[in-house]
């Protein structure tokens, strides 16, 4: 783990929705990355005024090459220069990746439910991609709870894998407006949907929740409630306030 | 001078002396756990310290709330890069409920409920610079917030100031605690900015 700045030379930019887009980065020297893990990225003005902030890294590789995807916050600072000015060829500086905590591990035996929140998927699809590169057999299922259709990041990624992964399940929850032909009503997500989209507490998964504050302390509790240990609950949070499930 | 991005301007928010370096200034509260918020009835809380010879000093939440409360008023900084300025908090401090512990160790592991643990060097729990609160911005701690009461380190990046504090161990060693074997940094002094291992 590296705490020194390194520089990234910017090698794709793909749109995931209107708001948000898909950063490649190659970094000399980098080690690849953990799935879970994130990096800071400092941007620094011509006058030398800098400004850091960490970002969630989506890919899980062995090489120089790692993407993030970055959601533009409103009134942001670092994330509207990302999504809309930064351009392939550009360069910028990175420390990590860090983490070991809100990471999964090819070794890991357990089943694992990821739950996401918007923007929170992330890290979880980091873990996706490693566990579906692995030989590791253990079922994965996701649960991604968002406003609307166009809201989802990775769409075809996750619609491919959903449908022919043996070992990947993927649920949607739509708390706006739903696809044509959805057969329940956009609403927010509940302890009773929730609990009905996930593995059973008999599988005893190993849970990596992330998402705004409010609904990862929320889903947290609900699992709690349920019976499934607190232990096995690994959960990681962006944004300030606000964002109920 | 790092690479330059043309066209980025920022908010310029480090001309704020308060702000240690690469922080921004937050006014929300925003939190970082590494899993759910436990759930600890005032009765059953306690608070202990237990010296390295293994004696034990206990404090139910009466006994807690009797001791003489302070006002704190101080920045807090956490590793994620957000920085909240001008925060109040009431608690007892740390000199206080270490009046009659007596030790040899420099150094501590703060544990809370729910398994959490982080290290902090004794000498920077002492002399005004901790305490353990249970009051933010005058309302009760919230309990996603570390209530009912946390460390209060704020010196230091604030994932040493330990939420839902159960107690204080006094070591030999400085021995790694939950974020500080998972990347961390041991010490987290954010004028140096000593965020990772």
């Amino acid at each position: 783990m590296s705490t020194l700045w390194r520089v990234a030379d910017v090698v794709s930019g793909t749109p995931e929705t209107e708001t948000a887009r898909t950063i490649g980065l190659r970094v000399d020297g980098l080690m690849g990355n953990l799935a879970g893990q994130h990096i800071d990225i400092r941007l620094t003005a011509d006058d030398g005024y800098t400004a850091v902030r960490s970002y969630s890294v989506a890919t899980a590789g062995m090489d120089e090459l790692l993407e993030i995807t970055v959601d533009e916050l409103t009134n942001g600072e670092v994330s509207p220069y990302l999504v809309r000015h930064l351009a392939v060829g550009d360069r910028l500086e990175i420390r990590g990746p860090v983490g070991g905590w809100f990471v999964w591990r090819p070794a890991n035996p357990n089943p694992v439910q990821l739950i996401a929140g918007g923007s929170g998927v992330v890290p979880l699809m980091s873990m996706i991609r490693a566990h579906e590169a692995s030989p590791n057999p253990s079922p994965f299922r996701l649960l991604y709870s968002l406003k609307s259709p166009e809201a989802a990041f990775y769409r075809e990624e996750l619609f491919i894998l959903g449908r022919e992964s043996p070992k990947l399940t993927v649920d949607y929850v739509y708390t706006r407006a739903v696809p044509p032909g959805w057969p329940t009503a956009a609403k927010r997500l509940s302890a009773e949907t929730l609990l009905a989209k996930i593995l059973p507490a008999e599988d005893t998964p190993d849970f990596f929740i992330c998402g705004q504050t409010v609904f990862v302390e929320t889903v947290a509790e609900w699992l709690v409630q349920a019976g499934y240990p607190a232990a096995s609950i690994r959960t990681e949070r962006f944004g300030g306030t606000g964002g109920t499930p | 001078m790092g690479i330059i991005s043309s066209g980025f301007h920022g908010r310029r928010q480090t001309g704020n002396p308060a702000l240690p370096p690469g922080q921004h200034e937050t006014a929300d509260f925003p939190v970082l756990t590494a899993g759910p918020a436990p759930d600890i009835p005032i009765q059953d809380w306690e608070f202990f310290i237990v010296t390295e010879q293994g004696r034990r000093q206990v404090w139910s939440w009466d006994a807690f709330m009797a001791l003489p409360q302070v006002e704190i008023r101080t920045d807090i900084h956490c590793v994620t890069s957000w920085s909240k300025l001008g925060t109040t908090w009431r608690g007892v401090s740390l000199d206080t409920l270490f009046e009659e512990v007596e030790t040899s160790s420099e150094f501590t592991t703060a544990h809370s409920y729910g398994g959490y643990t982080t290290n902090v060097p004794l000498q920077d729990l002492l002399d005004g610079h901790a305490w353990v609160a249970w009051e933010f911005d005058g309302h009760p701690l919230e309990r996603a917030h570390g209530g009912p009461a946390r460390l209060l380190v704020p010196h230091l990046y604030f994932w040493k100031s330990a939420k839902w504090i159960n107690g204080i161990e006094l070591t030999q060693d400085d021995v790694p605690g939950f974020w500080e074997s998972n990347g961390y940094h041991m010490y987290g002094d954010p004028w140096r900015e000593e965020r990772y291992s």
